[in-house]
């Protein structure tokens, strides 16, 4: 009875997520519209493109791994998301935290890309594995001053566990990572920026070169799946920086609770929204140069830092 | 019936791809665009409801018209408001907007991107080329008609229309589709013969398969 109790609230929290993920989605789109000087499209319109994809009459696949692809990538943000505690102590949000979840989390947005990968490959157009090569690329050298970030956050605190890093940094604003440990938190923030793919670091799907990129085949429920994802990843990813770096969101009361992991995810995202609404786009090369300079030293830095001081 | 005639008739349905070399063909699909029938009622008319308000324009300027796409998408007229967005590739986007003439070389091209966009799909022929030939209704490269050559849901007459008069024809489409009427890719499996023989008329070099997935 228990599991099905969990599983019951997982489904919640996957809803949560999803909804407050897509109208991220959509409060971005506006954003850039009103720095374009645009209306911008309405804040359901991702619901509504999510319909209409699944809504169309005819789709095309290319075999058994085309249809794998978009699965692996939805598994990979529900695998991301279900190991991170949105809310501190709490039953419902609490979702699977378990010892070592930190790594799990780590290897889970990796492996969404991956799935894509295959499942791009598969579709046979051209720009499809252009895109993924660009995308796995930027993803090797994101990961490495955002994996620096996490080990100096483990340090920090003695543990791989995301619950005992939120509970560490309960008790005022001075005890988040922000304030304890800023270098690593300014390398973790440098490698969101690649994560998010907005620009300067948004050359994965680059829309006037290689058009979108990876899913350029999918179509239909393929795309929809994918999109669905999106607003989970989104999510998935912003909240476990929110733990990771921002004290969490812990209130006894739930939907104060909830409250505080908006306002703290949504002011997290205008980090990279706001960098990405004032950036042209970088040039492949350049954008790996980036991640293996500046922010993989910070990280290092923060390694440094807090096991010697 | 017997087995021996089943499998003739099935092999007379198939497509020829006579435009391909020989050793091309076995790549490419032979079998023809079926018919789709719609939902049930009241589930197609929501999910009518939700491709009407997400419109997806498939980015390909197929003429002088295209550029009245621009001033639609950028700040002055901002069709995303209408929840009309462009997409790069057709196997996303569910709206084609031919834009102005279509020579003889773009006209290939227009029933390629056509076939692999994935149905229900809608056309909207802007200017008065696409009606009659407009001021090009004696060129020896233009197709005067497009209707001859893909099903068209909506005509904008002009040339060129304004853009608030592509937002007013987008409504009209968003309205007709609401409506259950745009059925244009049921009816280009349909008539697909007509359709193909009327393209191979104008297209001399013929070297595609003769229905695009």
């Amino acid at each position: 009875m228990d599991i099905l109790v969990k599983i019951l609230y997982a489904i919640i929290a996957i809803m949560v997520a999803t909804i407050w993920g897509l109208t991220l989605v959509a409060i971005v789109r506006k954003i850039y519209a009103r720095v374009h000087g645009r209306f911008g499209p309405p804040l359901w319109q991702p619901f509504i493109d999510i319909i209409q994809t699944h809504a169309r009459r005819a789709q095309v696949s290319h075999g058994l791994m085309f249809y794998l692809g978009p699965v692996f990538r939805l598994a990979g943000g529900l695998g991301t998301f279900l190991f991170i505690p949105i809310i501190y102590n709490s039953a419902v949000f609490g979702n699977f935290s378990m010892a070592g979840d930190v790594l799990l989390v780590m290897y889970f947005i990796f492996f969404g890309q991956l799935g894509m990968a295959l499942g791009a490959g598969e579709g046979g157009h051209p720009y499809s594995p252009i895109g993924v090569a660009r995308g796995l690329a930027q993803m090797a050298t994101f990961e490495l001053p955002f994996s620096l970030a996490v080990i100096a956050v483990a340090i920090q605190y003695h543990t791989l566990n995301i619950t005992n890093v939120v509970a560490a940094q309960q008790g005022g604003i001075l005890n988040w990572t922000l304030f304890t440990n800023p270098l690593a938190v300014i390398a973790a923030m440098l490698s969101l920026l690649g994560m998010n793919s907005h620009a300067p670091f948004s050359l994965v799907k680059a829309p006037q070169e290689i058009p979108i990129g990876p899913p350029i085949e999918m179509n239909g429920s393929f795309l929809g799946i994918l999109q669905t994802n999106r607003g989970i990843f989104t999510a998935a990813k912003l909240v476990l920086f929110m733990n990771l770096f921002f004290g969490g969101a812990a209130h006894p009361n739930i939907f104060v609770a909830l409250l505080i992991m908006m306002v703290k995810t949504f002011s997290i995202y205008m980090f990279s929204v706001f960098i990405g609404a004032a950036f042209p786009r970088f040039r492949p090369e350049q954008s790996f140069r980036f991640f293996l300079k500046w922010p993989t030293i910070i990280g290092v830095l923060s390694v440094i830092f807090i096991a010697y001081f | 019936m017997e087995k021996k005639y089943i499998d003739e008739i099935e092999k007379e349905m198939k497509l020829a791809n006579e435009g391909l070399p020989e050793h091309e063909r076995k790549f490419f699909s032979d079998a023809r665009p079926s018919r789709i029938e719609p939902l049930n009622k009241h589930l197609e008319n929501f999910v009518n409801w939700a491709r009407s308000k997400s419109l997806w324009i498939l980015a390909f300027g197929t003429g002088c018209g295209s550029t009245e796409l621009r001033p639609l998408m950028t700040a002055r007229f901002d069709i995303s408001r209408y929840g009309i967005s462009g997409r790069p590739t057709p196997r996303q986007a569910s709206v084609f907007v031919i834009g102005g003439y279509a020579s003889m070389k773009t006209i290939k091209r227009i029933v390629r991107s056509y076939e692999q966009m994935q149905g229900p799909k809608y056309v909207i022929a802007l200017g008065s080329c696409t009606i009659n030939g407009g001021m090009y209704y004696d060129s020896y490269n233009t197709i005067n008609r497009i209707d001859y050559y893909i099903p068209v849901d909506i005509y904008i007459a002009g040339c060129m229309p304004r853009p608030e008069a592509l937002i007013a024809g987008f409504e009209e489409l968003k309205a007709k589709i609401r409506k259950g009427e745009c059925d244009g890719m049921n009816k280009y499996a349909d008539n697909f013969d007509w359709y193909k023989e009327n393209q191979k008329k104008i297209i001399k070099d013929w070297n595609m398969p003769d229905y695009n997935w």
